[in-house]
């Protein structure tokens, strides 16, 4: 589980978070979701250690991300995978490569046809054992996604985090990207915490949604009780879409 | 307070380099890699610029020696001193601050842009000691390398010019070079490239590591870089000809 407590950010004189709490649960998909602007991809960096929050602290099954030893720490952060908005791909390495990187850094004492064998996994598992050998740039925007999502369940994590990961997709590939996060978070057993403003994302997958205005938690639930919930601001995000209108 | 805060950070981003690093398997393949790009893709530009410095300065220095009484060799002397205390180090490390540090600070901006940086630090990897100190220690180890080939290839270009242009005889060239020859001056000019070096590698580096923003940011991170680095490289020449010298 992860539990973050009370996140406070700032950048100069402009509060972003203005003091979040909410409890991950473990083999859930949890959905930060919220307009743009409203401090979503800042609470996720908040959560990974990408920014240091200015108050609060982040859990993760008891243990602190910033008030530990940096061994601890460490600790964590090779229990996270993390797939990036527009996937975050080491342009230099081929697909394989990249998915192998983590592999190559952290773990010494594994063989080398172990590693190839993982890596083959990962990329079967994202369907894309054929692009191994191709460069990111010779591939599509949600290939890269995918590949993305290899790399970040080859070290088999305990947590997952997804920044925006329907961006730039097509209605399509974007439903089997969140299908793809959904069956994996089951299959690994995995606290998954997906940041996204996509209502099919939320009505999707959505086990846990917390709804973010304003840098404060306007609303959480699930995405059955979305649709009925009283916070205006809410009701105005969730039914901008007609789409949406019409599943009242 | 803006260039204080400057300097913290650039202090606190080269402690980070070598603070909580990986595990020492990891960085001979990327010094490796970094010595053959930093080394031998900038082969070609050291070798001309140096061997044309070199001509050139032996065609000036006899044109202003008219006076009978100055023996022809003072030339092959005046060219070696040129060459090893001034030309070969802080032109060469000049001329790599525009090729190498635009060259780091585009490829290190582009990281931090395209989120590659913080793919690597979400994975518990320190960034800045992975990808930044292999830059350095190649740098280190290759651009003092490029210097002496360059003193080679200035020494040999004025040679050729003065022979050939007949501006000076083979046996008063090589005399010159021999003239009062201090070995110091080899070292000195090992020391100011080594100094160079470091400075074009981690303001490069520093510059490329701190872009935010986009593609525009990223070309105004490498010329920040060419420009930091050449005055930071006239500063060090400044200091170290007067501490060494």
């Amino acid at each position: 589980m992860i539990e973050i407590v009370n996140i406070k950010k700032s950048f100069g004189d402009k509060q972003i978070l203005g003091g979040v709490s909410a409890k991950f649960q473990d083999s859930n998909n949890s959905l930060i979701i919220g307009a743009s602007g409203t401090g979503k991809s800042v609470l996720l960096k908040c959560i990974v250690g990408l920014i240091r929050p200015d108050e609060g602290d982040v859990f993760f099954d008891g243990r602190s991300l910033y008030n530990s030893p940096s061994k601890v720490v460490k600790a964590i952060r090779r229990e996270m995978g993390m797939l990036f908005q527009g996937g975050a791909l080491f342009d230099s390495l081929t697909v394989a490569e990249n998915v192998r990187f983590p592999l190559d850094m952290m773990v010494a004492e594994m063989l080398d046809s172990e590693k190839t064998d993982r890596v083959m996994h990962s990329l079967e598992r994202v369907g894309l054992e054929q692009a191994a050998h191709k460069r990111p740039a010779e591939i599509s925007g949600g290939m890269r996604k995918r590949v993305g999502i290899a790399r970040a369940i080859v070290m088999n994590p305990r947590y997952l985090f997804c920044d925006e990961p329907n961006s730039g997709l097509d209605p399509m590939t974007s439903i089997k990207i969140d299908e793809l996060i959904s069956e994996i978070t089951d299959e690994y057993k995995m606290t998954t915490v997906v940041v996204t403003h996509d209502m099919n994302s939320v009505m999707g997958i959505g086990e846990y949604v917390m709804f973010l205005y304003n840098g404060l938690k306007e609303w959480e639930g699930d995405s059955k009780s979305i649709l009925h919930a009283e916070s205006q601001a809410l009701r105005d995000f969730v039914f901008a879409s007609k789409i949406m209108e019409g599943l009242l | 307070m803006n260039v204080i805060q400057n300097w913290g950070k650039y202090f606190i981003f080269l402690s980070g380099t070598v603070r909580n690093r990986e595990p020492f398997r990891v960085y001979p393949p990327l010094i490796i890699d970094e010595m053959v790009k930093i080394g031998t893709n900038s082969f070609l530009i050291v070798a001309i610029v140096s061997s044309f410095i070199g001509a050139v300065t032996c065609i000036q220095t006899a044109d202003n020696l008219v006076s009978p009484l100055v023996p022809l060799s003072v030339i092959g002397t005046i060219c070696r001193d040129m060459t090893l205390l001034e030309l070969a180090p802080t032109f060469t490390c000049v001329v790599l601050a525009g090729k190498v540090g635009s060259n780091l600070a585009g490829e290190i901006g582009s990281m931090r842009i395209t989120e590659q940086i913080d793919a690597i630090d979400v994975m518990g990897i320190n960034s800045s000691s992975y990808l930044i100190l292999p830059k350095i220690i190649a740098a280190c180890i290759m651009i003092p390398a490029l210097c002496i080939l360059a003193s080679f290839l200035s020494l040999l270009g004025g040679y050729l010019v003065g022979v050939f242009g007949d501006v000076i005889t083979p046996t008063d060239f090589v005399s010159g070079l021999r003239n009062g020859f201090r070995a110091f001056n080899v070292f000195f000019a090992l020391i100011k490239s080594f100094v160079f070096a470091f400075l074009i590698s981690t303001i490069a580096s520093y510059k490329g590591f701190y872009t935010t923003g986009g593609a525009l940011e990223i070309g105004q991170a490498s010329t920040k870089a060419v420009t930091n680095s050449v005055i930071g490289i006239l500063i060090a020449d400044l200091l170290l000809a007067q501490i060494l010298i």
